[in-house]
């Protein structure tokens, strides 16, 4: 039986309740925020776990490494609290299941994971992924399965990503390049936080491209334009990958615009908040989001997460600013053309 | 490619195969021409289904309908069903099925095109030389980049002719190292393939792989889209093929980016045909259209329908000869004529002989011999040089 | 006597006749689960008075004739039950006239749903009329007569409501026209103020004359369309949502949709909400409206609507839908029917119950659609079923569960849609009986000689 590896003693000690304090939707003082977290550590009702709208940001902000984020999902989940109407959880949960469905390319020890997504094939190809594209998993049987967290379903994933990981290990495979920042966050954050052992390397695909294109340093030539980075909620349980954002930006010659939501104040693409919370709070959510983006004078929007860039792809390029996968831009650094259509 | 008699009965007669994507007009040639729904692919489907059960029989009206199928590939392109890429497939192979159960019971013109490809190497009744056209043009020598593969409808027919002749001289002008196989050219047997003569394909598809190997061809570039069709689709089945095939239009789309043709300033309203052979069946839409903007002052105007929703000339599966869609102002060229006409071009771009034999007599039946002329290619470039 | 080949070869030329046994095979047939019945004779008019001289010729010799557009209602109604001469239509494939001011279209009997939607995108980009999911090649004629629905049903109701008026060849040749054109050029009613005598026509399925040429209202075509989807796993919540929705205003289709595959469908029931602006701010304004209506069941959590990503748009904006057709090919078989009966608003949760019923005491695969008519005042359901060509048990299971699907109908008091001749006979025993004597009345007094569709409506 999985179990959280959370600590009481270390919220106790805590002298910032950050997790809390630093929520963007919850606004709670110090104390405030230690009296609700007690509550959940608890296991009583509180507010929180009814207005959480499951950003996974806590997580980030917690600089303990004691996992609100996935105490207040299973606290969800135990109170029968459905941060979405069940009718979506239950889509999640029937479209996710592992169903033969799976195709596996030539793998060798290295391989990407495209996760389930249909968009990573046509990504992966190019002089950025020559030598490894071929050695790919793709398919249910792979997927990290952490959209559960969205959904009160700790269950789902105790029940599913062991098998994941045990699917990805069985093909051999010692170095796993994951090309969905979810499911590195998935391997490194979520499994470890319930003791799941992880017996393959995992490498984020920032960190893949950042050396890949250091290896193409001469067929480099700086794109020169200015861009605004969207953060996927997804990267709050691995922010260590963020720096990579910059070092490939420095690489590829493209500039940050200064943004207020940026780093640890990212607003996510909002489009779960949509589904969770209602139309009016993801469309404020947005409205911010993309506003800041227009006036840093952004010319790309790049995307980390192919869903963030299929859920607000369009709102994007209506502001007047195009939306661009990472992997796309690199590819435009090197002379290649961009594979998903702007 | 799956097997037809375990398929063909998921065919659900929907009729999008009678469309292109925009619903503009009916995109199936047979379909346009005799209008009964037995002639559209859902109709040669249901049928051949019903022969297989034996709830109807071999007839003369049944061969028609089966072999007025130009396999353009519309229906492939345009049905909605997981199984679209085998459909013309099948219809290829209930050819060869029927050839093979009913004793060759086929239409008279298409025994014909069969037995004169068999007898004398093409269709088109044809006994003189292969290159009586050929002035100019050097033989294929070991050592030559290219070996340029002309076909039957490029060494015999009088627009063929026109249009390798033209081909030639531009390569000859690009400096291109090429040669002809002359009266050793054999038929590619494309068209053969396609009425289902899977047996005399075989044989013609041996013949040429084993004359490129004796004389160390590297390059093939044809022509015609049916011969790089056959090439590098079907050739592959047959035998180890160690030859890369090219369209002329390919090459010359290259010649072009390096300089090595320059056209000069052409001030002509231009549509280009897409040919089936090269678009739907090889997703070749840019290079013709490269050419011909590569033409300073060109103005390029598109049909409705174009691209991988072009509508077919009618000359596929061996009716350029055949001609089994002709006798009527919906016969499919004549659509095609009169479709290029009200784009408002003089000039009816082509790549492909068979479309520019069928499109050049429809512009006649039409009348509009002064207003529209049919050209290929290659010859709207020489005349831009 | 007379040689019936050679007066049709001389009414319409030697290339538009057939006698021969494919033509007679592939028009003996739809892809549904009615039996075949083949035709003598397949004949395509390409005018009014070819049309006339058929009819004329076919009382004469007293022999059945069938119109047919698409042959997709998929319930045999094309299917030549007495054999005789099946007209297909298409050849009278013309577009007449479009009216934009009183936005109304006139086509000929035979032009098809795809043609007359791209005329208007191209020609009249401001107008569109309401496309059915039937696939491209159905016609407009064929889908107004048998009381099709569209995109614009929701809105509008019947296809065969947005009928302005009509020319029919009556079973004993006189050519009439019926609404304002009787009396006017204008197209734009087929009836009101005055006795609306396109009821004689419409539902008929061809038993008392042919329509030859058809108004049709058009209605605003916005620049832009989005859809908005809604899930829940409630049953019971369907009309309530559908009462919701409606109440607005503010939604072009309403389309309701269980099925078990794919498996992200599996467990919820989704309603597709299409919506259409001129603008952003105009879609925008609908989609929080839309919210609101619903809102209640949103956070009850009972219900939500699903964020759909850009790329899995197009398929459910799709005009016509060629999902639909993918349905045949579930069991890799080329078939599917259904019964579709014209339910009130508030029998859905007993139909979806019965439909589940069926498909486990029969073992079928199956599909649930429904769209909203009329603003709500009733929908139609749909006991849809795919099979395989090739597997005759599989086909006799779907029969015996679409009799029963029939049977049910009639228990809650719907009406079964475009029904079989089966269905038809089920209809008679249990109507009103002097309704059914007008019925009958009628179609004695417009076709004295039973040649018109013989085996339909038959009281």
């Amino acid at each position: 039986m999985l179990q959280l590896n959370f600590d009481p003693a270390k919220c106790a000690a805590c002298k910032t309740q950050d997790c809390l304090v630093k929520c963007q939707y919850l606004h709670l003082d110090k104390d405030k925020a230690r009296t609700e977290m007690q509550k959940i550590i608890n296991g009583e009702d509180s507010f929180v776990l009814h207005d959480c709208v499951t950003c996974y940001a806590c997580e980030e902000y917690c600089k303990m490494g004691n996992h609100p984020f996935y105490l207040i999902v299973e606290r969800q989940e135990e109170k029968g609290i459905l941060p979405a109407p069940r009718s979506i959880a239950t889509m999640w949960i029937n479209q996710c299941e592992p169903r033969g469905r799976f195709t596996v390319g030539k793998v060798e020890e290295r391989a990407l994971s495209f996760c389930f997504i249909p968009i990573f094939p046509f990504l992966a190809t190019g002089k950025l992924f020559d030598g490894i594209a071929s050695s790919y998993i793709m398919g249910e049987e792979f997927f990290c399965n952490a959209v559960f967290l969205h959904y009160a379903g700790m269950s789902v994933i105790k029940d599913r990503l062991p098998k994941v990981i045990e699917n990805i290990a069985k093909l051999g495979i010692k170095e796993l390049i994951c090309l969905h920042d979810e499911c590195y966050g998935t391997f490194n954050s979520l499994a470890p936080a319930y003791g799941m052992e992880v017996p393959f390397k995992t490498t984020h695909y920032f960190e893949y491209l950042y050396e890949k294109l250091k290896e193409l340093k001469d067929e480099i030539k700086p794109l020169n334009v200015k861009v605004a980075y969207q953060r996927p909620c997804s990267n709050r349980l691995s922010p260590k990958t963020e720096h990579f954002v910059n070092d490939i930006f420095n690489l590829i010659g493209v500039h940050r615009v200064k943004r207020e939501y940026v780093g640890e104040n990212a607003l996510c693409c909002a489009e779960v908040i949509r589904m969770g919370q209602g139309y009016k709070l993801a469309d404020d959510v947005q409205k911010r989001n993309l506003d800041d983006m227009v006036k840093g004078e952004a010319e790309y929007c790049v995307f980390n997460c192919p869903m963030c860039q299929l859920n607000i792809g369009e709102k994007v390029a209506k502001r007047g600013i195009k939306p661009i996968h990472i992997i796309d831009l690199c590819k435009m650094a090197i002379g290649e053309k961009p594979a998903l259509e702007a | 490619m799956t097997d037809y008699t375990k398929q063909i009965h998921r065919c659900f007669r929907c009729g999008y195969c009678k469309f292109p994507s925009d619903y503009s007009d009916f995109n199936c040639p047979s379909y346009a021409r005799f209008r009964f729904d037995t002639y559209s692919t859902s109709g040669r489907l249901w049928l051949i289904y019903a022969w297989l059960k034996g709830e109807i029989e071999w007839s003369e009206h049944l061969a028609e309908i089966l072999y007025s199928c130009t396999t353009c590939k519309n229906c492939v392109e345009q049905c909605p069903m997981k199984f679209s890429s085998d459909i013309v497939d099948w219809i290829v192979s209930a050819r060869s099925d029927m050839l093979e159960k009913e004793k060759g019971r086929i239409p008279p013109r298409v025994t014909s095109f069969l037995e004169d490809v068999y007898r004398l190497g093409n269709p088109l009744k044809e006994r003189g030389k292969r290159d009586a056209w050929a002035t100019g043009i050097k033989k294929y020598q070991p050592g030559d980049e290219y070996l340029f593969y002309v076909g039957c409808l490029g060494s015999y027919d009088e627009f063929g002719q026109r249009m390798a002749r033209s081909v030639g001289a531009l390569l000859n002008e690009a400096g291109v190292s090429f040669g002809i196989l002359g009266n050793e050219e054999n038929c590619c047997g494309n068209e053969v393939y396609l009425l289902g003569e899977r047996e005399l394909f075989q044989v013609l598809a041996e013949r040429n792989i084993q004359k490129f190997k004796e004389l160390s061809v590297k390059k093939v570039v044809t022509l015609s889209p049916h011969a790089y069709n056959a090439m590098k689709n079907n050739y592959p089945l047959v035998s180890n093929a160690y030859f890369e095939v090219s369209h002329y239009t390919q090459l010359l789309c290259g010649l072009l980016r390096e300089n090595k043709i320059r056209p000069s300033r052409n001030k002509i309203k231009v549509t280009y045909h897409d040919p089936c052979f090269l678009g739907r069946y090889n997703k070749i839409y840019g290079e013709p259209r490269k050419i011909l903007q590569s033409i300073p002052g060109i103005e390029l105007l598109e049909m409705e329908r174009n691209r991988e929703n072009s509508f077919c000339c009618g000359g596929g599966s061996g009716n350029f000869v055949t001609d089994l869609l002709a006798g009527s102002k919906e016969s499919p060229s004549r659509i095609r004529v009169r479709e290029a006409y009200e784009t408002g071009a003089d000039i009816l771009a082509v790549a492909c002989p068979s479309c520019m034999t069928m499109l050049q007599d429809a512009v006649k039946v039409e009348e509009l011999e002064d207003k529209l002329a049919v050209k290929d290619i290659s010859q709207i470039l020489t005349e831009s040089l | 006597m007379t040689d019936i080949y050679k007066s049709l070869v001389e009414i319409v030329g030697e290339e538009h006749v057939s006698n021969q046994k494919e033509e007679r095979y592939f028009y003996g047939r739809d892809p549904g689960l009615t039996p075949p019945h083949e035709p003598d004779y397949v004949v395509m008019p390409e005018t009014t008075e070819e049309v006339q001289q058929i009819v004329k010729l076919a009382n004469k010799e007293k022999i059945p004739i069938v119109p047919k557009g698409g042959g997709l209602a998929l319930t045999g109604l094309v299917i030549p039950q007495k054999g005789g001469i099946v007209i297909d239509m298409k050849r009278m494939g013309k577009i007449l006239e479009v009216n934009e001011k009183s936005r109304y279209v006139v086509v000929e009997g035979g032009v098809t749903h795809g043609m007359l939607q791209n005329y208007l995108k191209k020609h009249h980009p401001k107008l569109r009329h309401s496309i059915p999911d039937s696939p491209a090649i159905s016609t407009v004629v064929g889908n107004a007569v048998i009381h099709g629905q569209g995109r614009l049903t929701q809105q509008y109701g019947f296809n065969s409501d947005m009928v302005s008026g009509l020319e029919v060849v009556l079973p004993t040749g006189e050519i009439c026209r019926i609404g304002s054109h009787s009396i006017s050029p204008y197209w734009f009613s087929r009836g009101a103020p005055w006795p609306d005598l396109s009821g004689l026509f419409l539902g008929w399925f061809g038993t008392t004359g042919i329509i030859t040429k058809l108004g049709l209202r058009l209605y605003p075509a916005k620049k832009m369309r989005d859809v908005m989807v809604f899930l829940t796993d409630k049953i019971e919540l369907v009309p309530d949502i559908i009462l919701k929705l409606t109440h607005t205003e503010m939604t072009e289709d309403i389309v309701v949709n269980e099925q078990p595959l794919p498996p992200r469908m599996k467990g919820n029931i989704y309603i597709l909400i299409i919506i259409t602006g001129d603008s952003d701010e105009e879609l925008d304004f609908k989609r929080k409206i839309i919210w609101d209506a619903l809102w209640d069941i949103f956070e009850s959590r009972d219900g939500g609507f699903l964020s759909v990503p850009a790329d899995m748009k197009p398929p459910l904006l799709e005009m016509p839908s060629r999902d639909v057709v993918r349905f045949a090919d579930v069991r890799k078989g080329g078939g599917f029917e259904y019964s579709g009966p014209i339910i009130p608003l508030e029998k859905y949760p007993e139909f979806i119950t019965k439909q589940k019923e069926l498909v486990s005491k029969y073992n079928l695969s199956y599909s649930a659609t429904s769209r909203v008519i009329a603003g709500g005042h009733c929908m139609m359901y749909a006991f849809a079923f795919t099979f395989n060509r090739a597997d005759d048990d599989e086909m006799d299971r779907i029969r015996k569960a679409l009799r029963e699907a029939a049977e049910f109908t009639v228990e809650q008091g719907g009406m079964m849609w475009k029904p079989t001749i089966e269905e038809q006979k089920m209809i008679i025993e249990r109507m009103d009986p002097n309704t059914l004597k007008i019925m009958k009345k009628i179609k004695e007094l417009l076709d004295p000689n039973g040649i018109m569709n013989p085996g339909n409506w038959e009281a």
